[in-house]
């Protein structure tokens, strides 16, 4: 038994109401528990401020592409690398990290969960190696369906059933714990070299659309009672004019859910433009979010974008060969067989550049003028908006009108006439912080039941405690303060111990894997289906027998079980 | 006993529907392999036991007294090496990578001697791709260029190309072009609807002129490049235009002829011109069953696929500098570990003789050329064979190697988890 005491914490913990009291966390055993006895360890907060541990509900920190970002970039490997020091591992780059470099860094700003935000299924071994290579961190990984021949038969069928065991039985077969569809049928378009451009073209030879691919898929999910909704990057992103695909899309979701949302739309930053050319593209941020304020169905995530050099990695192959036509750089492309595709190039999102002002903007103004902080949260689609470590820094901007307006008075001149945000007077408080960054994301993912995103009793001990005494630093002044405070913890503690102090990584890690393992009748399971045996064998390039990833991938798997079809 | 869709864990194919029989410790049959996935399972030779190199001959020794005297060379080495990883499962690359990083060694794979210079062309201007079913359900246009897959890759074509029946394609053999652009004619150019026979030395200059023409320039060519004339590039560059989707697959003959990765490099970029006007990949063609795997746990673990040097401390990477036949080339190696490679047979043989030179150990399941250069040979599993494990397909894929066979040797991973251990470190559990 291992027992540990956290006296003197300033608590926000918006899932159970506690906000800013000063209290003690018992924790035995890595669960928070009611109280502990006076052998237990003790921690002294002194009053700084202390969360449930930060989640990341939208990053690419693992897998295929992941890697390829690494292996294509020696200049970014150079640009980060730490030596090997106490318990941690050698690490290499900035942008694109090594998994111990993310692993320790997203440590550091108190992070303790994460879910990767596109695996293709085919790929899924892979990720789960890279996963327990990232070993303080909890994982979750959103699986890609996008372009997924089955499903796309099963939606031109209408058939939601079937599309329900195919997702069920892709997911329990991967270890995956959520439906991610990137350009729904774009992707698969671009196995020909094409796209579509709105939500009602057809994909080539599978007569469906976007549309219907979303609208079953969010269906199907619900039948599966996933834990988490469908997670959906829009069609046409980065495209001027985009907005109005995105808010077409948002039409199409009922609410279905009382307990979340029922469409989770990331990165929404880069699918809120207005304008038809990049000569004349603006912000509609506002047209966004009047639509997210009157749906409660619906949770995004911002998708900021920071001055940098960085990487821009996702499924959504044919818009990444858009990007390297704009940009010219070096373009790694790798579509994946009856599944999905992928890109990846880096860019530099510069001041100079009247776009990238307008699209830094653009992902401020969402959350800005989103009014539940649940609804709108805090992420960059590390590493394509920015790596993250530069949160802290976004955090600041929320939190500081001032901040905004220095940034603002650096940009290129067109940024102010084509966005709203230097008239927003909005200025975020720790709560809605603490929200944006964990509670929120916890509710989304469906893992407050799991013990993530809150320390009440018996929720699994993440908990970050940063050096920010919330009774003496105005954020709105102090922005620099809140900006460091959130770099680095003074603790960061998961499940029970403490893995992180002043950015120092004193243990080795134990991360646990979760995934969603739904229920399906026999009778519509589609390992019993032979006319969907005889296509795997026939159109996938490894059997059907090799494809599931064994649980010995998964050293501390956790099984969510759903009751599905009921 | 029958067992079912194994996986061939020889080449960077990895057939995985092979059908083995298999009687106690041996495997007697092999169904559907091709005569490199036989000779794998059915010629499967073993040095029974490690052994020692004495003055004149050679002595068996323990595996403790093995591991032990492995550790203590690499203890006392100042400029160690490990190399090799690439026949092998995924956990031990990711034990050497440990080692390495606990000793301060350069750690480097086989690429460095065959797809090295294709990874350095990618990071000049990446790699546009996709998983071999994407080429078996679409590609109407196969391009093999500087490879003999009939030879080297005997199922490639089956399983993926030329004769696999895809979803877009049902008869492929009439429905598919198949272009092979070699320096003599092979037995790949032999089943070759259009054969390209280029000068030695000539690819860079080829792929120059098909870009050139891809983009409309047409007048700039001469009569003949490299061997080839205007009227067959031309041809060339219309069916790689008029494709609906086209894949090109190299080997070592663009690799490691002249101009090297700068020939990678321009028929990446002739991939990228092709995407302008259709789709079009491109994809080497690996040759260790695992090679792939080890630029991949390389990659994640420490940031490049090859060649990595922690002698600072921290992943230092610069090819021709921190590769392994450089480091031996220049004498500055002092001991040398091999793993699951063969390097007496692949390297220069100044290389290979300062291998012999130094104390070398290797560990490997097979008596082969290094065994003669080096003072320990430590027999172990076979990825695939005895041990299962993860490796990596050419086209990134991840697939599980079985064990069908238990022999009685321990896994190479354990073996390095022992040396680690004794050289005192620490490593996650």
């Amino acid at each position: 038994m291992t027992e540990l005491l956290v006296k003197n914490a300033c608590v926000i913990d918006p899932i159970q109401g506690i906000n800013g009291e000063i209290m003690d966390i018992a924790i035995r055993d890595g669960r928070i528990v009611e109280s502990v006895s006076d052998r237990a360890e003790v921690i002294d907060a002194q009053r700084c401020l202390t969360l449930p541990g930060g989640i990341d509900s939208h990053t690419h920190v693992c897998g295929t592409k992941v890697n390829f970002g690494r292996y294509m970039s020696p200049e970014d490997m150079r640009a980060g690398r730490t030596q090997r020091r106490g318990r941690m591992h050698v690490t290499s780059g900035y942008y694109v990290p090594t998994t111990f470099g993310n692993s320790y860094r997203y440590s550091a700003m108190g992070y303790t969960t994460l879910l990767e935000g596109a695996m293709a299924p085919l790929e899924a071994r892979h990720t789960h190696e890279e996963f327990t290579a990232t070993p303080h961190q909890d994982m979750l990984a959103n699986t890609l369906f996008d372009g997924n021949w089955a499903v796309m038969d099963a939606v031109r069928e209408k058939n939601i059933k079937k599309t329900a065991a195919i997702v069920g039985w892709t997911l329990n077969a991967i270890k995956g714990y959520a439906i991610k569809l990137t350009n729904p049928g774009g992707t698969e378009a671009w196995g020909w070299g094409e796209d579509l451009t709105s939500i009602h073209d057809q994909v080539p030879h599978f007569e469906v659309t976007p549309a219907e691919i979303i609208t079953a898929m969010i269906q199907a999910n619900e039948l599966l009672k996933l834990p988490h909704s469908v997670h959906l990057h829009c069609n046409n992103l980065g495209k001027p004019g985009n907005y109005q695909t995105t808010l077409d899309t948002f039409e199409l979701v009922p609410d279905l859910n009382p307990d979340r949302q029922t469409l989770y739309a990331t990165h929404v930053q880069f699918h809120a433009y207005g304008g038809r050319t990049w000569r004349n593209i603006c912000s509609k941020a506002e047209e966004i979010t009047r639509s997210v304020n009157s749906k409660p169905q619906i949770v995004m995530d911002m998708g900021q974008i920071m001055f940098c050099r960085t990487m821009t990695m996702t499924a959504d192959g044919p818009m990444e060969f858009n990007l390297h036509c704009l940009h010219h750089n070096k373009w790694s492309n790798h579509d994946v067989e009856l599944e999905t595709g992928s890109g990846i190039i880096p860019v530099t999102y510069s001041k100079k550049s009247a776009v990238n002002c307008i699209m830094w903007a653009i992902g401020l103004e969402l959350a800005l003028l989103t009014k539940s902080p649940w609804q709108c949260l805090l992420e960059t689609d590390n590493p394509n908006g920015a790596p993250f470590v530069k949160y802290p820094e976004v955090i600041g901007l929320l939190m500081s009108k001032r901040y905004r307006d220095e940034e603002c008075a650096t940009l290129h001149p067109d940024t102010e006439g084509n966005t709203s945000l230097c008239a927003l007077e909005r200025e975020m408080d720790w709560h809605d912080i603490a929200v944006m960054t964990r509670a929120g994301q916890a509710k989304a993912l469906g893992i407050i039941n799991q013990g993530k995103g809150h320390l009440g009793t018996g929720a699994e001990a993440d908990i970050a405690i940063y050096p920010i005494r919330t009774d003496s630093v105005d954020p709105a002044r102090e922005y620099r303060k809140v900006v460091e405070g959130f770099q680095k913890t003074r603790y960061t503690i998961k499940r029970g111990r403490v893995v992180s102090q002043d950015g120092e990584i004193i243990v080795d890690g134990a991360n646990a894997t979760f995934w969603a393992n739904a229920k399906i009748p026999e009778d519509i399971r589609v390992d019993n289906d032979p006319e969907f045996i005889r296509r795997f064998q026939e159109f996938y390039t490894v059997r059907m027998s090799n494809y599931p990833v064994q649980e010995i991938y998964l050293p501390r798997g956790r099984r969510v079980d759903t009751e599905a079809f009921t | 006993m029958l067992v079912n869709d194994v996986v061939c864990p020889f080449c960077g194919c990895l057939c995985d529907d092979l059908e083995l029989e298999v009687e106690a410790d041996r495997v007697v049959r092999v169904l559907n392999g091709c005569s490199l996935a036989e000779a794998t399972f059915m010629n499967d030779t073993r040095l029974p036991a490690p052994i020692r190199r004495t003055s004149t001959a050679w002595e068996k020794i323990s595996y403790d007294e093995a591991i032990k005297e492995t550790a203590d060379i690499l203890k006392d080495a100042d400029r160690p090496l490990l190399y090799g990883w690439s026949s092998t499962h995924g956990d031990t690359q990711s034990v050497g990578v440990h080692i390495a990083e606990l000793i301060g060694a350069v750690i480097d794979n086989t690429s460095t001697v065959c797809h090295g210079p294709s990874i350095l062309a990618i990071q000049e201007v990446g790699h546009p791709g996709c998983t071999l079913g994407q080429v078996k359900n679409r590609a109407d246009v196969i391009i093999y260029w500087g490879c003999n897959p009939i030879e080297a890759h005997p199922r490639h074509m089956s399983r993926y190309t030329t004769f696999a029946t895809g979803f877009f394609v049902p008869d492929a053999q009439r429905e598919r072009t198949i272009i092979v652009v070699d320096t003599r004619r092979n037995d790949s150019g032999g089943i070759a609807d259009e054969f390209v026979q280029i000068e030695p030395g000539g690819d860079y200059a080829v792929l120059s002129a098909l870009r050139a023409l891809v983009r409309g320039k047409e007048s700039v060519i001469p009569k003949k490049v490299a061997g080839i004339s205007k009227e067959q590039l031309i041809r060339i560059a219309g069916i790689c235009k008029n494709a609906k989707f086209g894949a090109i697959f190299f080997g070592l003959g663009l690799t490691m002829s002249r101009g090297k990765y700068k020939n990678v490099r321009n028929a990446i970029e002739l991939t990228d011109e092709l995407n302008r006007h259709t789709k079009f990949v491109i994809s080497p063609m690996r040759g260790h069953g695992n090679v792939y795997g080890s630029n991949e746990v390389f990659t994640w673990m420490t940031g490049y696929p090859f060649a990595v040097d922690f002698a600072r401390g921290i992943a230092f990477y610069n090819p021709g500098e921190t590769t392994a036949v450089d480091i031996l080339r220049r004498g500055e190696c002092d001991a040398a570990l091999i793993v699951a490679s063969d390097p007496g047979a692949n390297f220069p043989r100044v290389a290979a003789a300062h291998l012999a030179k130094i104390p070398t150990v290797l560990i490997d399941p097979h008596v082969n050329a290094t065994t003669s250069l080096s003072r320990i040979h430590i027999p172990c599993t076979a990825a695939g064979i005895d041990a299962a494990g993860t490796a990596y397909r050419m086209d990134g894929v991840p697939i599980r190697l079985k064990k069908v066979i238990e022999r009685g040797y321990p896994d190479d991973a354990e073996i390095l988890k022992k040396i680690y251990d004794c050289l005192n470190g620490w490593m996650i559990p």
